[in-house]
């Protein structure tokens, strides 16, 4: 094939040249067009999304903590206050090898070797950027000892943050509760995001029911991260309007407790175990509330060893255990004083009638007798008498009168067998039973029967009828206001710290008991007087003689070993099953201002145990205050912690 | 219309003197307005985004003068005499890249730069220019649409080097060098039937490249670019990145230097391949807008420029710089906004780099050249 000539034509050539610039200018301004689109979509459609995006990227919220609010007396005295002190805090994110680091820390005695697994899983269920506190309260030798170590740590620093104090160490702990490290099984029921930065959270008592108020809000502030996630002051000339925003402190919590008498109670209850509750009757104010033996509350807040709360938890007092909440007991012979409204209510008895008392009372159908339970006789025998003396056959015969129906139907409004709504958690109530009651409780059929017997040993208090001393406290707050009812309650009063502002609690009325005229309550405060002036309060050992004011009162003995009829009493019974010790009390007469139940677990008697207890109380709140009120314990708290080298 | 006239005796003669120094110089004015004109956005940009960083202005400084002096040049060599040594210029260049490319088999590492002791630069950039003349040069004398023959020659003029830098591997570049040496081919008459052909091969090549020739490191930007959400804090982080500092920019932009996400360091490569989305951030939409309009200006007194050329090489390595300028524009754009796989193109005459600059303006001396000397016949 001959080679194809190909000449140039260039005016052809050029025609096609211009054709495909002509292409190439209309794509070029197709391209030109997409992109200015894709510029439209991202700066102006989607513009909000991406600002976002990068607000987030850019600034980290490092949270401000507010102050926890302090807890008051009713009289403005300080129990739980904010201190200063040392804690180290671990940053996941900075960390390299988070078990290495613990396990030196351990090594160091910085945390407990025994508590690594909890801690890990502390840490990480918090974000990597955040500090969480592995240690609480470090004392300055182990302060100085982190800081010798600090460069094998890097992740772990030391922070100085707020933390709970309470002046007066175990005073009122029952009452107060305590703060804690925020733990696991606390996540669930706060706000996360609301707790940035908060370390301690109360676990108990008014700590925990006003956690809420106490708390605050958390302030923040915002701080200039870069792509590291490092925080930087400014970034060359880049240095934008940070947000903040100033914490607000939590609001003080003012208690109906008064320090006087809360101290004349634990003073009373030392080397005992037991409880003391006192009530404002005119309004259902806890005047004190103390369980014995109790425990420093600063304990937790500094961060218990594992050993240190083994010793707590398996003491065999029990100081961990809210005796005047949770400790249910027989009522005793306390109860007598509303079994005798009762009979008056159903008109089984007239406060005059006297029953004869030969020391014991017989049951038809029952072999053994029903004993007179500090024998002797009480021959005729009323009821004012009847109450002073606490004579167990009177209410045996007046208990059988009455039937077991009708007594849990007039013990009901006085708050037996249902908790008193006190304004604090863990509270647990007593057994009010009645013939309902028992076909509920057991299974079988022979057991669901209601006993003659039954009803007769309720008359003074035994059975099957427990209560609590809080509920006890209730019932005398009751019996002391002629059937008006309040709510018990710990917090009467909330002040904004910054304002000032007080914002009352008011309290809550409760249903009244009903239809008791005026004179039946006199003849059973007579009864009460006559406890103290010439019944079983009467003797030396009671301590309520030449009081300053007159007090109405009953005393309890329950049974912790049930002892057969002809036995003799033996008093070198193990102490620990010896019976428990009431006096419940109320005064002035009057005009009632404190009603109070004293409960001492195997104090014997109660007029020797629980009185004597019952007149400090009484007479720290009744009395003038001249300095009775003891000052804190001198040193702080802080510096009396456990020698780390000893603590394990 | 009615021209204004000049009122100042004085401002007429300056003008004046301008023109005729600008004629002397062989250089067009409104080109080298609008090329100004970004390359002084461009040093506000880098101010910026460089964190007010002095030593890189005064070097980006210093690559713009030396552009500016290879632009000017350029300018004055006439285009015989660029069509006499294109040949030898790719000969030259393909000769560096093969250098280089044993000295990476020996060194056993990735090689794109030459070090000839006093000044280090990439091979591959002369091949930037060196690729098109070579095309053009080729078509020169012959009948145009190119024969079958031709295509092979210049196929292979075109992947010789590719397939060098590639190996680099320097994808990029290479995407690069091969759009400009298309451009001469596709404006010398490429038949549509083949255009389309090619794009096919295209595809099946690309498949097959998937398959067998890319680095992972490059698979994974394209399966990034396809989902950067997939993985938002490895490989699809440039691209999130970006696209937050565009659209947090807005229409009117955060500000100069106020950009968060360039100032922070969220923006990776910022001063270089990025630089375009801290426009976006800190200038806004209208910021850019400005400044692709000033490329689109450029581009667009450029084919004019190449409309006006007479002879086939000149207006057909003419176009192909012209077009291939928008080329680097529309990849970098379009990469850091999301529309394009991330490759490393920089952005023209604004991220910072010597090389890229030198050989950009390089490319308009030789254009303005081209212009400059067009034989004054036909029209």
């Amino acid at each position: 094939m001959a080679p194809k000539v190909s000449i140039k034509n260039f005016f052809r050539e050029q025609r096609l040249f211009q054709q495909r610039m002509l292409v190439a200018t209309i794509l070029i301004g197709a391209a030109a067009l997409v992109l200015f689109g894709r510029l439209f979509l991202l700066q102006v459609v989607r513009y909000d999304y991406y600002l976002e995006q990068s607000q987030g990227n850019r600034a980290r919220l490092d949270p401000i903590p507010a102050s926890r609010g302090l807890i008051r007396d009713r009289n403005g005295v300080v129990m739980a206050d904010n201190q200063a002190a040392y804690q180290l805090e671990l940053v996941r994110e900075q960390v390299t090898d988070l078990d290495g680091t613990l396990k030196g820390l351990a090594s160091l005695q910085l945390i407990p070797e025994d508590g690594l697994a909890d801690i890990k899983r502390l840490v990480k269920s918090r974000r990597g950027f955040e500090g969480v506190p592995i240690r609480l309260r470090l004392t300055e030798e182990e302060l100085s000892r982190f800081a010798v170590n600090r460069h094998r740590f890097p992740g772990v620093d030391i922070r100085t943050r707020l933390t709970r104090a309470y002046p007066y160490g175990e005073l009122g702990v029952h009452a107060l509760g305590y703060v804690a490290a925020i733990s696991e099984a606390d996540l669930p029921r706060i706000d996360r995001s609301a707790y940035a930065g908060t370390t301690l959270i109360g676990k108990l008592g008014v700590e925990s029911a006003r956690e809420k108020e106490l708390h605050g809000t958390n302030g923040f502030r915002e701080v200039l991260v870069n792509a590291q996630g490092r925080s930087v002051q400014k970034a060359g000339a880049f240095a934008p309007d940070l947000r903040s925003r100033a914490p607000k402190a939590g609001s003080d919590i003012i208690l109906s407790i008064d320090l006087a008498a809360q101290q004349a109670a634990e003073e009373g209850l030392k080397g005992r175990r037991g409880a003391v509750v006192a009530i404002d009757p005119a309004t259902g104010d806890v005047l004190a509330l103390a369980s014995h033996p109790g425990f420093d509350p600063s304990l937790f807040g500094r961060g218990l060893t594992r050993a240190e709360y083994h010793e707590l938890s398996s003491d065999i007092d029990r100081p961990l255990f809210n005796r005047a909440l949770r400790g249910t007991y027989p009522a005793g012979s306390t109860v007598k004083p509303v079994i005798s409204l009762a009979g008056l209510h159903y008109g089984a008895v007239t406060a005059d009638e006297p029953i004869y008392c030969p020391g014991s009372w017989m049951l038809r159908g029952y072999a053994k007798p029903f004993r007179e339970g500090r024998g002797g006789t009480h021959h005729a025998i009323a009821m004012e008498d009847a109450i002073a003396k606490s004579c167990d056959v009177y209410f045996y015969e007046l208990a059988h009168r009455l039937e077991v129906d009708h007594l849990s139907e007039f013990m009901a409004p006085f708050g037996y067998g249902k908790p008193t709504g006190i304004d604090i958690a863990g509270e647990l109530s007593g057994i009010l039973p009645s013939k309902d009651w028992k076909k509920q409780r057991f299974k079988r059929r022979a057991d669901q029967i209601w006993f003659p017997g039954e009803t007769v040993n309720m008359g003074i208090g035994q059975g099957y009828l427990t209560v609590t001393p809080m509920e006890q406290a209730s019932m005398i707050a009751t019996v002391a206001a002629r059937g008006k009812r309040f709510k018990p309650r710990l917090v009467t009063a909330m002040r904004d710290p910054e304002t000032g502002v007080v914002t009352k609690v008011e309290p809550e009325v409760l249903a009244s008991v009903p239809g008791i005229p005026e004179k039946d309550w006199d003849r059973v405060f007579a009864g009460m007087v006559g406890t103290i002036q010439r019944g079983t309060a009467a003797q030396p050992a009671a301590n309520m003689a030449h009081t300053a004011y007159t007090v109405a009162g009953k005393t309890g003995t329950a049974q912790v070993v049930s002892i057969a009829a002809n036995e003799k009493l033996d008093k070198r019974l193990e102490e620990r099953q010896r019976d428990h010790s009431w006096f419940v009390a109320f005064a002035p007469v009057e005009a009632p201002r404190i009603a109070l139940v004293v409960l001492v677990e195997n104090g014997g008697f109660g007029a020797a145990a629980a009185a004597p207890i019952a007149r400090r109380v009484l007479d720290a709140y009744l009395l003038p205050k001249n300095a009775s009120t003891q000052p804190p314990p001198g040193a702080s708290t802080a510096d009396k912690d456990i020698d780390p080298e000893t603590a394990e | 219309m009615i021209r204004q006239p000049v009122e100042s005796p004085s401002a007429r003669r300056t003008i004046t003197i301008a023109t005729r120094l600008l004629l002397a110089l062989q250089l067009d004015g409104p080109l080298l307005v609008g090329l100004g004109l970004i390359a002084c956005f461009g040093l506000v940009v880098l101010y910026s985004a460089s964190g007010q960083d002095m030593g890189k202005m005064v070097r980006a400084v210093l690559h713009l003068c030396l552009g500016t002096a290879a632009m000017l040049g350029l300018a004055q060599v006439r285009p015989q005499l660029l069509r006499r040594v294109a040949p030898w210029l790719y000969g030259f260049g393909v000769f560096l890249l093969v250098v280089v490319f044993v000295e990476g088999e020996i060194g056993k590492g990735a090689q794109r730069w030459l070090d000839l002791g006093f000044i280090r630069f990439q091979p591959s950039e002369i091949l930037k220019i060196a690729v098109p003349m070579a095309c053009a040069w080729y078509l020169q004398e012959r009948p145009l649409p190119p024969s079958a023959k031709s295509l092979g020659v210049l196929a292979a003029i075109i992947l010789v080097p590719s397939a060098l830098i590639i190996k680099q591997p320097d994808l990029g570049t290479a995407l690069l060098i091969m759009a400009a040496g298309t451009m001469v081919i596709i404006m010398a008459g490429l038949p549509v039937w083949i255009m389309l052909a090619g794009l096919l091969a295209g595809s099946g090549a690309a498949w097959f490249a998937w398959a067998h020739l890319l680095h992972d490191y490059q698979r994974e930007r394209v399966l990034t670019f396809i989902d950067p959400q997939n993985d938002p804090l490895g490989s699809g982080y440039h691209i999130i990145q970006s696209q937050i500092a565009i659209g947090s920019g807005g229409v009117f932009g955060k500000g100069w230097m106020n950009g968060s996400q360039a100032q922070l360091d969220y923006l990776p490569e910022r001063h270089t391949d990025f630089i375009f989305a801290v426009i976006g951030e800190e200038f806004g939409m209208l910021g850019q807008m400005l400044l692709v309009l000033l490329y689109l200006f450029v581009v667009a007194r450029a084919l004019y420029l190449t409309s006006q050329m007479q002879d086939t090489f000149a207006r057909l390595l003419a176009s192909s710089l012209a077009l291939t300028f928008f080329v680097y524009v529309f990849i970098n754009t379009g990469m850091v906004s999301g529309l394009l796989p991330v490759v490393g193109v920089p952005l023209p005459l604004v991220s910072y780099g010597g090389t890229s600059m030198v050989t950009l303006l390089a490319g308009f001396g030789i254009l303005m050249s081209l212009y400059s000397h067009r034989k004054l016949v036909g029209t």
